[in-house]
Parts: C-alpha cells; structure tokens; sequence
C-alpha cells in the first residue's frame, strides 16, 4: 500500500517530541523549586515527591497488571460457544 | 396552584409515548423532555412537593434539596446530549427505553421515601436492560439477560431491606441509615450492587460494552450514578465504604490495564471512578462529601463524553479492539480532540472538570492526615491518567497507523460532543458554577499554585510511565477472568456433570434405576433447563410490556391519591 504516512508518524517527529516531553517534565521539578508544595504529610516533603511517586505508582500498577494477567488472561473468544 | 409536575414522570410518560410519533416529532420531542426536566426541577422551591397516603405509610416521591437538584440538573443534560448524540441513528425503541432509564433515576433521586424509591429502582433495572438490548446482537442480548439478573437479585436484597426496615422502625422514610440493624446492611448491599462495588463488579464491563454505540452513553451516567446518590444520603461517614472504595479504584485500573477492547477499558474506569466517589462518601467529611458530589456530576459529564468518542468510533469504523484500531485522528479530529478533552478530565488535569472535583476528596483525606488512604488516592490518581487518560486515546486515535480512514462522525454526535468537550473545560476554568451547587457550603480553592504543580508532576510522570513502558502494555486478544466466570463457565459445567453422572448411573444400575434417574434428570430440565419454567427467556415485548404494565397501575395509583 502507498499511504502517504502522516508527519506525526515520521520518526525525526518522535523524537522532537521525546525531547520536548522530556523538557516539560524537567521544567515541572525545576518548578519546585520556585513554588514550595504544601506539604500535608512528612513524606511528600522530599523535593519532587510527586513526581517520582506518580511514576514508580505506574510502574507498579503495569507490573502487577501483568503478573495477574499471567492469571486472568483469556483468549477473548473465551465465553463464546 | 396547580401541583408541580414531577420530572420523573415527564421522562417516562414522554418516553413511552415516544415510539407513537413520525420521525421529526420524535426527534423534537425526545430533545425537549429532557430540557422540561431540567426546567421542571429548577422552577420548584426546596422541600417535598406531594404526599401520597399508602396503606399507613406516607409517599413523598418530590422531595427537593440542594443534592438532589444537583444530581437531576446534571441526568436530565446528559439525557439531552445522549438523545442529540443519537436521535438521527438510534432506534425509536431505545431512544424511549434511554428515556424512561433517565425518568426512573431522577425519580430515585427525588423519592423521600423508600417505597417510591425502590419503585423507580426496579424501573431503572428493567429500563436499562432495554437500552443494553437495543444493540439487538446475540452477545448483547446474554449480557442483557446477566445484567437483569444481576439488578433483580440486587433488588429483592433492597426490597428484603426495606420491608425490614419499616417492619423496625414503622417508617419508610429514607434518611441517614445506621448499621447497626440487619435491615440497613441489606439496603446498603442493594445499593452497592448498583455502584459495581465488589464482589459483582463484572456486571459493569460485561453489559456495558455490548449495548449499542450510543446505548452505553446513557448506562453510564444513571445506574451507578444514583447508586452514589443514595449512599451519600443514606451512608454519609460509614467508613467501610472507604475500602471498598480503594477496592474497586484500583480493580477498575488492573482490569483495564489488561484489557483491549476500548469500551471495556471505558467500563471499568467507570468502576474505577464511582469508587472514588464511594471512597469520598466513606470519608464524610462535608469537604469529601461535596467531592464525592461534585465529582458524580463532573464524571457523569467527562465519562459520556469519552463514550461519545468511542461510540463515534464504533459507529464510523464498525471496531471496538484496540488492537483493530489507530491513526484515527488523521480523519476524525473532532471525535479525536473531544475524546482527549474527557481524557484529561478524568485524568484531573488542571483546567478540566475532573481536576476540581476530584481533588476536593484528595484533600479531606489530607485534611484527616489518613495517610494510607491519602498514598491511595495519589497513586490511583496517577493511575487513572495510565489506564484512561492516555490509554484511551493513545490506542484509538494514535499508535501504529491502523490504515482506517473513516470519514468523521455525523454533525448532530459531533455537536453533542464539542457541547460536552466545552463543558468539561467551563467547570475546569470556572469551579464556582459547580461549587454553588454542591450540598454543603465550603470555602475550597482548587487552583493554587503547589497544588496544580503537584497535580502535574503527578501526571505528566504518569505519561512519563506509560511510554517508557509501552512494550508491558503490548495489546493482546484476551479478555480477563472475573467473579462472572462462577456463573458464565463454572455453574454452567456443574450443571452439565450432574446430567451427565446422572445418565452414567442410570447406564450402570439398568433399566429400573435408569427410569428413577431420568425422571430426576427430566424433572432437573422441565424446571432449569434451556426451556424449563425457571430458565424460559422473557421476550423483550413481554418486558416492555410488564414495564408499561407496572407505569400504568403506578398513575392511576397515583391519579386517584392526588
């Protein structure tokens, strides 16, 4: 097939776009240091807490997702008879 | 003066009417019900508007306050953006059944008392049975089946509970229950059915789905929805209701990391949602109740919103597997941006309704330094943003390039969606419309500096999460096991053993003990089997009917008393 394929897609795109992302996570840390959170409780006190909880939060999500999907996972035509 | 009309009853009387009118009166019609609702219950004061005298009980089917308004205000919008979603594509039938399904929860919502209640609780269930079977494909016509059976038992545990409770204390009016009697633990478990709390959560991701593009728009927003708002009236502060809620957030994330059909994704992030709501409810504190409140009326709008776009998609493409799926924002940019736009809003980005809603929950756990239940929260927060928030769009609309090139969804599904789109950024930009709402007054301030910062970190490493993990969330065919395997694989096998023992031990004892066998086994098949009196399926007319039936005894009931 000759589908013209959209610029989106092009890989000198997806990296523009990796660095870009990449930038704006860095700017959110660097952030904290200008604008102090209110920290509620002793452990959201350490600088970038939020941002190292949301993503160890994810990893750990995807990885027990997976170890019970070893479990639960069916074809999906599974019920079908 | 005259008395004032009751919304429920312009729903369902509208709505059965409806299928008797030509096409553009219909359509007119089926627009203007909804927006008579909305009008009916913001030109009425608060307090209770009828009472009905019953046996020795009182009825008070109109009872209005600030919660309730809020909950009609946001069901009768999106029962007009659900018909201007649909009214050109749906059948008549199901525009009438979403009609009813929309009247019978906002007579839920405005019953004072727990007959009419339960009334409109089992109008609800065979209602909305109606709109999972407006598909009228087989699978939606099983799941149809499971899903009334499910809401049947759930209400004869409801009905068990109230006939107790007004056996206890000699009245039916409904108000803040405790648990210290049978019958509250058996109303609490009817209306935790309907939120898909544990251990029946599968109903949701199993009945949902099937129900045509636009059908699962209108599920979405009623059921679960006035489960939360009866818990918040009658079980504000149980703090059982915290960990059941934690239970069912993070239930909704698993299942939908694993899952790859969209509107199953979407279904479980329904349970994933309601129970942060459950969770606030639990908390009880008039910040977590205004939260758990707020965030009813902002997921209800965000979440029909998502639906929309993955029913454009569905409609447009035919497909639902994520698999199937990709490189649909190249000819469907609006159906695409929408979707994004309800993507952040149920993730709780800063300037979206779910940002301001959600975080009032977050910060009364805060408030009552529960720490554990506070981590919880945050890292489900992140969590949402996983499985929905980007998950969602991602999929459908970007990945590989799936080679579709379906040309973009009808004018009237995308005017509903751009309407939904604008209001879920409105209420992000500008909290007070909802916040004046909302049933205690408070003095909350969502955006505050840390707070967005805090809320964008959280996020944004979220997204962070998902790409670096993209090869984890490979998509595969499969579907994921769940409490409904007891009743769709393992009973089913059990049942075909005893026959089949039954036959064998006929075989092994000889003609006389094959005669005393089969006519156990004959007796076991007239009664449960595929034919049998307990087992006969009910024709959907039949239903219908029985629905109309049930309205029709209701008014004249109700003609006579007034």
């Amino acid at each position: 097939m000759t589908m013209k394929q959209h610029w989106l897609y092009l890989p000198a795109t997806r990296r523009k776009l990796w660095i870009a992302g990449i930038a704006v996570l860095v700017l959110t840390v660097i952030a904290e240091l200008f604008i102090h959170p209110h920290a509620y409780f002793l452990i959201a006190e350490f600088f970038g807490f939020f941002a190292v909880y949301g993503f160890l939060s994810c990893v750990i999500l995807v990885v027990i997702a997976n170890l019970l999907g070893w479990l639960l996972k069916r074809k999906d035509d599974y019920y079908d008879d | 003066m005259i008395s004032y009309f009751h919304p429920a009853l312009i729903l369902i009387i509208g709505g059965l009417i409806l299928p008797l009118l030509q096409s553009t009166w219909r359509s007119l019609l089926a627009l203007l019900l909804p927006l008579s609702a909305l009008v009916a219950i913001w030109s009425v004061p608060d307090g209770s508007h009828y009472s009905i005298s019953f046996l020795s009980y009182e009825l008070e089917p109109y009872r209005v306050d600030k919660l309730s308004r809020l909950f009609i205000t946001v069901f009768s919008i999106t029962a007009f953006t659900g018909v201007l979603y649909c009214y050109k594509q749906a059948s008549s039938k199901e525009l009438s059944a979403a009609l009813v399904y929309a009247g019978s929860a906002i007579g839920v919502t405005l019953a004072a008392d727990l007959v009419t209640l339960f009334v409109f609780w089992e109008i609800m269930a065979l209602a909305s049975t109606l709109v999972v079977w407006s598909a009228r494909t087989s699978t939606s016509w099983y799941a149809g089946m499971r899903y009334v059976l499910i809401h049947l038992l759930g209400g004869v545990i409801l009905m068990g509970g109230i006939a107790a409770y007004s056996q206890e204390t000699g009245s039916i009016v409904f108000t803040v229950m405790n648990l210290e009697s049978m019958s509250a633990w058996l109303i609490l478990t009817g209306f935790l059915l309907n939120t898909g709390a544990p251990p029946l959560s599968a109903w949701i991701a199993d009945a949902y789905p099937e129900s045509s593009f636009s059908g699962m728009v209108f599920l979405s927003a009623f059921t679960t929805k006035t489960a939360i708002y009866v818990l918040l009236r009658g079980y504000p502060g149980t703090e059982l209701l915290i960990y059941i809620g934690l239970f069912m957030i993070f239930y909704g994330i698993i299942y939908a990391l694993l899952e790859n059909d969209m509107r199953r994704i979407l279904a479980y992030s329904i349970v994933n949602q309601v129970g942060f709501m459950v969770c606030g409810i639990g908390i009880g504190t008039e910040l977590a109740l205004n939260g758990a409140a707020a965030h009813a009326f902002t997921h209800i709008i965000y979440k029909a919103l998502l639906l929309m776009s993955a029913g454009a998609v569905l409609y447009m493409t035919g497909k639902r597997k994520c698999t199937d799926l990709g490189g649909l924002f190249q000819t469907m940019p609006v159906t695409c941006i929408c979707g994004i736009i309800g993507a952040l809003s149920i993730s709780s980005f800063p300037l979206t309704s779910g940002f301001v809603s959600k975080s009032m929950m977050t910060q009364a756990t805060a408030d009552g330094q529960m720490l554990v239940v506070w981590l919880l929260l945050q890292a489900a927060s992140a969590g949402v943003f996983l499985h929905a928030g980007i998950k969602f769009p991602w999929y459908v609309f970007f990945q590989q390039d799936s080679g579709l090139r379906p040309p973009e969804a009808p004018l009237n599904m995308r005017l509903a969606m751009i309407f939904f789109s604008i209001l879920c950024i409105l209420i992000g930009i500008v909290p007070g419309v909802l916040y004046q709402l909302l049933p205690y007054s408070m003095n909350y301030i969502p955006y505050t500096f840390d707070h967005v910062l805090v809320q964008l970190q959280l996020l944004l490493f979220s997204g962070l999460a998902f790409f670096v993990m993209l090869p984890w969330m490979q998509r595969t065919l499969t579907i994921s096991l769940d409490i409904d395997w007891f009743y769709r694989k393992a009973l089913p096998n059990v049942a075909q053993m005893i026959i089949r023992l039954l036959s064998v031990a006929g075989a092994y004892l000889g003609t006389g003990g094959q005669k005393i066998t089969g006519i156990f086994s004959d007796y076991i098949m007239r009664l449960y089997g595929p034919h049998g009196a307990l087992s006969r399926e009910i024709q959907t007319g039949v239903v219908v009917l029985l629905v109309v039936l049930m309205l029709g005894l209701y008014l004249l009931f109700y003609l006579i008393t007034i």
